[in-house]
């Protein structure tokens, strides 16, 4: 293989990596979201994800265990998030904020914990699973038919997903639960079940991607690793227009551009890191800014919904 | 009602407070299968809160709901289906992001294929049986307002809705939905379904239904058999008093112009010329009727005008000033607009904000309500306290929220304010839509007292019988046009109903 194809293949496989988190945040964020209730809370339930699995695995060694682990954590972090706004009512980006913040707290200590600071050896991963034949094709076998089980997961969820929402019962009643409440509840939905059962599956998936970072990408635990990618899978979400082909493929964009921008690190360009880790942020910036107008969220985003109240 | 029949639904001592107030209080009531029974009240009389306590959506203090003699208990929305209980909301239920057809499977059992195609086609078959054609696979928000209620209406049958409960469906229909409306509805008591329908317009409760059920005060009032009743029978059960059903008014003399519009072009949201080409003048004292069916330029009409909308060409002058570019803020601060905006929901309060809040909208910048940056929080209070006891807005203190209101004290609050500091010009949209007769009359008595003083009104209605009654001359609008402007006196509703449905033979007469 010739310098530059090996570059590309491996320029890809970044790139991937780096969309794998992104994405299945966004999609936590998009059940929450077109649900109606504003998810802020992504970047602490995938910051929950990757240290419970870290931990898990650190104890048990097995993986499989601690991707369980940080679904029911992940869940319950979205219980949490559900309780405080559909039932409290409580304002949705406080409560999101709070998560977040009590997220990297607890965290961070916990972490030191666990791991004792001086363990740096690496955690226990998941392996990739080539698929025969498949795999064996030059550039995309090795980027989407060599990889590990959650990659190909979230491959099967897009569609999934898309299906779901668009082709199910299930995916129109939250689609109209989102859009416009009362109406949904007239003809006989609970608005509250849609909203407590999309936030906490918003929960899940995030932490998956916490999992995901820990188990597949890093392998191992540190501080605040989640590092800003549940506001960008919420840029992605926005950039997507709440579609979920659309936003994964938003992921891809910022993902791209994360490995991108560490590939021109390691040239030693004469370029400030710091601008170049700018970099994915100031393209989902622009990103948002071009979209400014022509993305229009789900009406009821954000509004608390009040049983025998007369204020919509 | 007769003895011995025994009623399909029947409702006994139903209250429903909310916190002290009582909008239900012991509510009994009867309504015959394949009956078309009909429900009248004031605004806030408690008429929708009745009818979201039959579909689930509240629940009530007291009392018992009997379906057949079987007594049943509506514990949300999902159960009323079920007891084949179907309504069809003042303000509509449906998602406008969502198509037709989903919007009328939503709900409906859990299943991992929608199937959408068999069931457009399932929804047509109905359609068709009962005449209420549509396309199952457009977006609801694109859909006219009467399209809407039939998408509504095939929502209930579509559940299999044996009572069917209408909250004043007409209020957005034009004359001939109506007509074609009504059809349907005695279509289906035929079929032996039971309906319960709303209104504050006193004809169709007369011609449509079989009983008529009075609510006054969050209590019945009366229970009479439609055809031995009179408008003024329901409307003195109604209010408790005489209402005028005829106004009286000086003739108009002054010759001072206030309002010259030339030529005037204005565009709709989608950039299409929605008015064009409209002249005329406007004296003091002078009521200006335009009439129209809905949809042809009266909002973008009425927006150029108060200055919400830019005007593509065309001239404003009001009292000699050229005002077309001026921009919102210039006219608040010189110019005396009044406008009542045809959505006084959307467009003419807001919603979450106070009575005193809604009341200052537009002075909220200016002296006595702000010194210096900072809301004067006495004077406030004081102008809202002056304004509900002179406008007779309905309510305990200026600091309740807007929402709480029932229609006719909302109007009530966007007319104190918009008719506050003497305007000398007044663009009233739909003044009364929704109203009870005894509101209608307080509005309209309202504008003619305007009149008197010497402000011009544009006054745009689609009901003619109202035109007709207020105006000193009639504009017909058709298709953003002005197709004939009429003076009152001798127009005639025939005359008008040909040049609304843009027949040239109208134009002919003087
Ligand atoms: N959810 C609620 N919370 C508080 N007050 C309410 C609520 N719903 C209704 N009310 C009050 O109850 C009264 C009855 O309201 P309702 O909507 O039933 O009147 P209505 O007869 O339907 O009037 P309209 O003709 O204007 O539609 C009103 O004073 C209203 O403000
Ligand atoms: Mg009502």
């Amino acid at each position: 293989m010739s310098d530059s194809a090996a570059f590309l293949s491996d320029y890809l496989a970044a790139s991937l990596r780096l969309s794998v988190p992104l994405a299945f945040a966004a999609l936590g964020g998009l059940f929450s979201e077109r649900s109606g209730v504003l998810n802020i809370g992504l970047e602490g339930m995938l910051l929950t994800g990757a240290f419970v699995s870290a931990a898990t695995v650190f104890y048990t060694g097995s993986v499989w265990v601690a991707i369980l682990a940080a679904l029911i954590v992940g869940g319950l972090v979205g219980l949490l998030h559900a309780y405080l706004c559909v039932t409290l009512r409580v304002d949705q980006l406080v409560s999101g904020l709070a998560i977040n913040l009590s997220a990297a707290g607890l965290t961070a200590f916990l972490s030191r914990l666990v791991f004792n600071s001086k363990t740096s050896q690496p955690l226990q991963g998941l392996d990739a699973i080539a698929i025969p034949g498949l795999s064996q094709i030059p550039i995309v076998g090795s980027l989407f038919f060599n990889q590990d089980p959650l990659v190909y997961l979230l491959l099967l969820l897009v569609p999934l997903i898309t299906y779901l929402l668009f082709k199910t019962s299930l995916g129109l009643t939250l689609r109209a639960v989102g859009e416009y409440p009362r109406a949904a509840e007239t003809a006989g939905v609970s608005v509250l079940f849609v909203r407590y059962l999309s936030v906490m599956l918003s929960g899940c998936l995030a932490s998956l991607g916490g999992a995901y970072l820990v188990l597949v990408h890093v392998k191992f635990f540190m501080e605040d690793i989640s590092a800003g990618k549940g506001f960008i899978a919420l840029a992605a979400l926005i950039f997507g227009r709440w579609h979920p082909i659309s936003t994964v493929l938003a992921c891809v964009l910022f993902g791209a551009t994360e490995a991108l921008q560490l590939r021109i690190q390691a040239f030693g360009l004469n370029i400030p890191y710091q601008f170049l880790v700018m970099l994915p942020y100031v393209i989902a910036l622009f990103a948002l800014i071009g979209l400014a107008g022509k993305s229009t969220p789900p009406a009821a985003l954000g509004i608390p919904y009040v049983k025998e109240s007369l204020d919509d | 009602m007769r003895d011995g029949e025994t009623a399909y639904l029947r409702l006994e001592g139903i209250t429903k407070r909310f916190g002290n107030f009582v909008a239900n209080d012991s509510i009994n009531l009867k309504v015959n299968a394949g009956s078309i029974h009909g429900l009248l009240g004031e605004n806030g009389a408690g008429k929708t809160t009745l009818m979201n306590i039959l579909c689930g959506l509240y629940q009530p203090e007291a009392g018992q709901i009997y379906l057949h003699d079987r007594a049943v208990q509506i514990t949300s929305p999902k159960v009323a289906i079920a007891q084949g209980i179907g309504m069809i909301h003042q303000h509509f239920m449906l998602v406008p992001q969502l198509t037709v057809i989903e919007n009328i499977i939503l709900g409906s059992p859990l299943t991992l294929r929608l199937n959408l195609k068999q069931k457009s086609r399932e929804i047509l078959v109905m359609s068709e049986r009962y005449g209420l054609s549509i396309d199952p696979l457009a977006k609801v928000g694109d859909l006219p307002v009467g399209t809407q209620q039939r998408v509504e209406i095939l929502k209930a049958l579509y559940r299999q809705a044996k009572v069917l409960i209408l909250d004043e469906p007409t209020a957005v229909l034009t004359p001939p939905e109506v007509q074609g409306f009504f059809k349907v509805l005695r279509q289906l008591a035929a079929a032996n379904h039971t309906i319960l329908f709303i209104s504050h317009k006193l004809d169709e409760i007369l011609s449509l239904c079989d009983h008529i059920t009075v609510l006054r005060r969050g209590r019945v009032v009366g229970t009479t058999i439609a055809h031995n009743s009179t408008r003024q029978d329901l409307a003195r059960l109604m209010v408790g008093r005489d209402v005028l059903f005829h106004l009286e008014k000086a003739a108009q003399s002054s010759d001072h112009i206030v309002l010259e519009v030339q030529n005037l072009q204005v565009r709709d949201d989608r950039h299409l010329n929605a008015v064009q080409n409209v002249s005329f003048t406007l004296k003091a004292g002078e009521i200006l009727g335009v009439a129209g069916v809905d949809g042809n330029g009266q909002r973008e009409l009425a927006d150029a005008i108060a200055g919400l909308r830019p005007a593509t060409a065309g001239e404003l002058i009001l009292n000699g000033q050229l005002i077309t570019r001026w921009t919102m803020q210039q006219r608040i601060k010189r110019l005396k607009i009044g406008y009542i905006p045809e959505d006084r929901q959307k467009m003419g309060l807001i919603l979450r904000f106070s009575i005193a809040r809604n009341l200052i909208l537009k002075g909220f910048q200016q002296l006595p309500f702000c010194r210096n940056g900072w809301l004067q929080r006495g004077a406030i209070a004081h102008h809202a306290t002056q304004a509900i006891q002179s406008f007779d807005i309905r309510a305990t203190s200026g600091k309740l929220r807007v929402s709480q209101l029932s229609g006719g004290n909302q109007q009530k609050v966007v007319l104190a304010r918009e008719l506050s500091g003497d305007p000398s010009l007044i663009v009233a949209m739909q003044p009364t839509r929704g109203l009870d007769v005894g509101a209608t009359e307080y509005v309209q008595q309202a504008l003619l007292t305007e009149r008197q003083r010497g402000a011009a009104i544009l006054y745009i209605s689609t009901e003619l019988e109202e035109i007709m009654m207020m105006s000193d001359r009639i504009a017909v609008l058709y298709e953003g046009r002005f197709v004939a402007i009429l003076d009152a006196a001798t127009a005639t509703v025939e005359q008008l109903g040909l040049l609304m449905a843009g027949s040239p033979a109208g134009r002919l007469s003087p």
